[in-house]
């Protein structure tokens, strides 16, 4: 670990990073052992999962960030695990939505 | 719908992928990781969470404001030469000679703008619009138009849209004369007969044609010109002021100038997502365009032959008779 001290990663980021390697390894099995049709849904263009997922990426980012800009990144709980407790972010709620966006995507896009 | 997709080949890209690893996926992963913490240099990092985030899109913070502002900047450029660029070289590409030595030399003519790198189309244009030695600059004055790029805001954004427009519009109109050399001289010839005007010509015959190259076209300058660094920081430095600082020019400056690693990965990822966005909007659009046109290309003829029978010569499908005749 010594010698990628320089790139200063922490953990949340490669919690995140991790999850991203996984789903693209999920997909990537998926199609190998899957392979799929391509579909028209509500957007009348033809889909693949990955077309899905890239979507639901980015819809996840943008949802991110307009809830970071326009309602904030206040505590919504604290739970309590250590002296202080832990807050949680009402930034999860964002990430609640992005969940439920994502599969919403995957059955109608 | 009942087509199968085996996406077995896609291991075979796994060299490439390892390269394009190492040379843009981990320093975007990098981006990322910085992008939640702050550093005072000598590479100590502090873990700041999504607080740039919430500053960059804070329209009262420094970060925020000059965020918004340089995008505001941007998007507006962009519009501007994409409304000046997209119907000029419509009309160069329609104006040039379809045949004989002048197709070269206007080619050629046309091309070289485009081989000037960019950081020389801003010095040439730094000096031709300097009002003490420069042509353009000394003119103008002397005419009584009072022109001065490094005092005058106005001044400062006609002289980088006229320069976009002189080192770019020749993409347009070579990328609308290929299209335009791709239309088959039957369409020219039914349209002839039908007794069709001129404009109708362009608007029932030209423009459907063009259409997919201008698509391009138009991504390719969007993009170009959402992500325009050299020539402004050449000529205007992103002044008088701010009035040109478009969101590369105040990314290096808050990344190299400042050293604020975080506010700048902050800002490039948000960057980064939106040219994304309308990456894949344009490919999406243009890949779905080419495939209607080919579905319906191959509909077209299959209807015209089953009355006809097959001695019948290749009908001009795109021009109906009467239609488009002004």
């Amino acid at each position: 670990m010594e010698s990628i001290a320089w790139m200063a990663w922490t953990l949340p980021t490669a919690i995140f990073f991790i999850a991203l390697a996984c789903t693209l390894a999920v997909m990537t099995w998926l199609a190998a052992v899957y392979p799929e049709a391509e579909r028209v849904g509500v957007l009348r263009i033809p889909t693949t999962r990955g077309d899905r997922l890239f979507v639901s990426l980015i819809a996840a980012a943008v949802i991110h960030l307009l809830w970071i800009a326009f309602l904030g990144t206040d505590a919504i709980a604290t739970l309590p695990i250590g002296e202080d407790g832990f807050e949680i972010s009402s930034l999860w709620l964002a990430s609640g939505i992005s969940l439920v966006t994502a599969v919403l995507i995957f059955r109608t896009v | 719908m009942d087509k199968t997709i085996n996406q077995k080949a896609w291991f075979l890209v796994l060299p490439v992928f390892l390269v394009v690893a190492f040379s843009a996926v981990l320093p975007l992963m990098t981006v990322v990781n910085y992008s939640m913490q702050d550093t005072f240099g000598n590479n100590q990092f502090f873990w700041n969470g999504v607080g740039w985030f919430k500053e960059l899109l804070d329209p009262s913070t420094d970060l925020g404001g000059r965020f918004l502002a340089s995008l505001g900047r941007n998007l507006f450029f962009s519009l501007v030469i994409l409304a000046i660029e997209v119907p000029l070289g419509i009309v160069v590409a329609l104006s040039m000679p379809r045949q004989g030595w002048t197709v070269a030399a206007c080619l050629v003519i046309l091309a070289l703008p485009l081989l000037i790198p960019w950081n020389v189309v801003g010095t040439i244009w730094q000096i031709f619009g300097r009002p003490d030695i420069g042509l353009l600059g000394y003119t103008l004055n002397a005419m009584g138009i009072e022109y001065n790029y490094v005092s005058n805001d106005i001044d400062a954004w006609v002289t980088v849209i006229v320069m976009d427009v002189w080192h770019w519009t020749s993409l347009v109109a070579l990328l609308c004369y290929a299209g335009l050399k791709s239309i088959p001289e039957a369409y020219y010839q039914a349209a002839q007969i039908d007794g069709a005007s001129r404009w109708a010509v362009f608007k029932a015959i030209q423009l459907p044609k063009m259409n997919r190259v201008l698509l391009i076209a138009v991504l390719l300058r969007f993009m170009d010109s959402f992500m325009i660094y050299t020539e402004p920081f050449v000529v205007t430095g992103g002044g008088p002021g701010n009035s040109t600082t478009f969101v590369s020019i105040e990314l290096v400056k808050i990344a190299l100038g400042q050293f604020d690693l975080g506010k700048a990965a902050a800002l490039s990822l948000v960057y980064n997502l939106i040219i994304l966005i309308v990456c894949w909007v344009f490919y999406t659009v243009m890949t779905n365009a080419g495939v209607e046109r080919k579905a319906q290309a191959e509909e077209e003829p299959a209807a015209e032959r089953k009355p006809a029978g097959a001695l019948q010569p290749a009908p001009a499908p795109a021009l109906k008779p009467k239609e488009g005749v002004a």
